[in-house]
């Protein structure tokens, strides 16, 4: 298998904190990979990095053997990664449907005055977008309330709907920022069902982060430990819930 | 493509017709009135993409106007233009003659309000809010502030003798189009990204949507029609001056928008339709009453009553639309066919 993501040493300071610190993520195409750690561990913060949010201090990331650390959220997401937010971020007045539609919109290959002048690749698009976005919708079991304003979603399908939504920009890497936040346990079975489908339906490599640690344990095959901004423990499942350090980590963070 | 043009051929036997009945049947004041609504629809669509559908807050629309304007007077005026060497004044026929040079001029002066639109647009790609509606403000009195220096439109005196080229047909022709290609693009994947950018800027970023192209993209079809506004309502007043397009008149489109309610388009219809005929009707009550001047404050006190009893604007950010009016009729009116699928 080969790596899809590397980060060497991966750095980032606000004023004194340093939020990240020294951060070596390796992940392999086909991983289904998490990161987990205490409260404001920087999993966050390695997210926004790995996406262009935010600009690393010092180290780099790179993609498909490309350094992409210093580019633009745009020119990543382009490039093949997309994520979701632990804060949701919908575009609230579009409905599901078009929520979903959105993330298809990057692979367009239409030109305004096609929309304006309603020229044949406009609808051929429209059609494209609306076909793809449905079936994620689909997948992730949203397809009834697809007419719906986003608004109105149950919190549960709001976190799902971002997941449909970053699933249809096609990227190779999907980043999942506490996907299961709020849900309930049964919700919480039928989302892990669903990211292991992600990767292995549609192909998708997976890097979670989460808090729920029998989810965690439950699917991931790689789990990376953050404390405060370092990497504590790397290994498989089994090996982490055994590790002193992280037991540590938890126990004196909570 | 079929269906645009059916669309375009409907759109300009409906001006046709309805600049004949207009010139028959209806008095010159009304009519008058009628051709300013038009313009009115303009402003406020156009505005409402930049502002409404982007979030973008634009107040540069009458900059953008008085470029179009006087763009197109260029081309379709005769000018005294002084010789600054010689100090004779030579007058110079107009570049395009006659009625059919009166749809080139308009395009050119869109154009050249569209190249303002870019000009305007890259540099405030990353101011939001206040200091972008500061800057866009700044811009339309920079435009004015050149126009009061420019000798040969007239400097501050305006230029007179604009031909009465902006019929109601071309006028009506012109928001028919405006509003067509509005509709077109607010249901595309441009109008659904514009409309990502301004739900959630950070997340259309990181669904790879192209945030700085759009948010330009938008001012220069904004700016595009504003121009082709503002060269109308110059053949229609038949002589400009910069004091037309001050920032009251940017001012009063975004007040149509709000009224309507942002990023509403039928919205901005309403409102750009109410706001034009209001003040009109006013004036009519104003002579009757014999009290000069109660229709300013008439007219201030509905936007004050407007903004505290219903602050998004008539329709918020819906359509009016079949769907809306039925939900909003009362039940028995409706039917039993409330539960029906559209
Ligand atoms: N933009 C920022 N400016 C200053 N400090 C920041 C910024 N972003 C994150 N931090 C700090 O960096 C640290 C790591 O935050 P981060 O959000 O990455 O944690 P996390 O592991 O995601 O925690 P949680 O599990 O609570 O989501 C925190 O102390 C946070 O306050
Ligand atoms: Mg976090």
């Amino acid at each position: 298998m080969s790596v899809l993501l590397e980060t060497e040493l991966l750095t980032i300071c606000f004023g004194g904190l340093t939020a990240v610190d020294q951060c070596c993520l390796s992940i392999e195409e086909g991983d289904l990979y998490g990161l987990i750690g205490p409260n404001g561990a920087g999993k966050t913060t390695v997210f926004n990095m790995l996406t262009g949010v935010y600009v690393p201090t010092s180290g780099s990331v790179k993609f498909r053997g490309r350094l992409i650390s210093g580019r633009s959220p745009v020119e990543v997401a382009r490039l093949g990664i997309s994520r979701t937010f632990q804060n949701i971020r919908l575009f609230d007045e579009l409905s599901v449907l078009e929520n979903a539609m959105t993330g298809a919109h990057q692979h367009a290959k239409i030109n305004l005055f096609d929309s304006l002048l309603r020229t044949s690749r406009h609808y051929r698009e429209e059609r494209r977008q609306r076909e793809r976005a449905y079936e994620l919708l689909q997948f992730m079991g949203l397809e009834e309330r697809a007419g719906l304003p986003a608004k109105q979603l149950p919190y549960g399908h709001r976190r799902r709907l971002e997941i449909a939504r970053a699933l249809a920009t096609e990227p190779r890497l999907i980043c999942l920022d506490e996907p299961a936040a709020g849900m309930n346990t049964g919700e919480k079975a039928e989302l892990s069902a669903l990211i292991r489908r992600i990767r292995d339906e549609l192909g998708v490599t997976v890097l979670l982060i989460e808090h729920d640690m029998k989810l965690v344990m439950g699917i991931c095959e790689k789990i990376q430990v953050l404390d405060y901004g370092k990497t504590i423990a790397l290994g498989p499942p089994k090996e982490i819930q055994n590790n002193p350090k992280v037991i540590e980590a938890y126990l004196g963070g909570d | 493509m079929h269906r645009t043009l059916a669309l375009l051929v409907v759109g300009v036997s409906l001006a046709f017709g309805v600049d004949w009945f207009l010139g028959e049947f209806i008095e010159e004041y009304v009519v008058r009135i009628i051709n300013l609504c038009g313009i009115a629809i303009i402003l406020a669509v156009s505005l409402n993409v930049i502002n409404g559908l982007c979030g973008q807050f634009s107040l540069g629309h009458a900059g953008f106007m008085a470029i179009g304007a006087y763009v197109s007077a260029y081309f379709t005026t005769t000018l005294r233009v002084l010789n600054t060497e010689t100090g004779e004044t030579i007058v110079r026929a107009p570049l395009f003659d006659g009625a059919w040079g009166f749809v080139p001029a308009l395009l050119v002066g869109g154009a050249a309000a569209a190249a303002a639109g870019l000009i305007v647009g890259v540099p405030t790609l990353r101011l939001k809010g206040d200091y972008l509606a500061i800057a866009t403000l700044g811009f339309g009195e920079i435009v004015i502030i050149l126009l009061t220096n420019f000798d040969s439109v007239g400097a501050a005196r305006g230029l007179p003798g604009l031909p009465n080229y902006a019929s109601s047909f071309w006028i009506l022709t012109f928001a028919w189009i405006c509003v067509v290609g509005s509709v077109f693009l607010q249901r595309s994947t441009f109008g659904r990204a514009l409309i990502a950018i301004r739900e959630n800027e950070l997340a259309a970023e990181v669904m790879g949507i192209r945030v700085a192209r759009l948010k330009v993209m938008a001012f220069i079809y904004g700016a595009f029609f504003a121009g082709i506004a503002g060269g109308l309502l110059g053949h229609l007043l038949r002589t400009i001056s910069p004091s037309t397009f001050g920032f009251m008149k940017s001012i009063e489109v975004v007040v149509m928008l709000v009224l309507g309610g942002l990023g509403s388009l039928t919205g901005a219809i309403v409102g750009a339709i109410v706001l034009t005929v209001l003040p009109e009707a006013l004036r009519d009550v104003e002579q009757q009453a014999k009290l000069p001047g109660i229709r300013m404050v008439v007219y201030a006190l509905v936007l004050i009553l407007m903004m505290i009893f219903r602050p998004q604007g008539i329709f918020g950010q819906r359509e009016l639309s079949l769907k809306l009016l039925r939900r909003v009729l009362p039940a028995r009116l409706r039917g039993g066919d409330s539960e029906t699928k559209p």
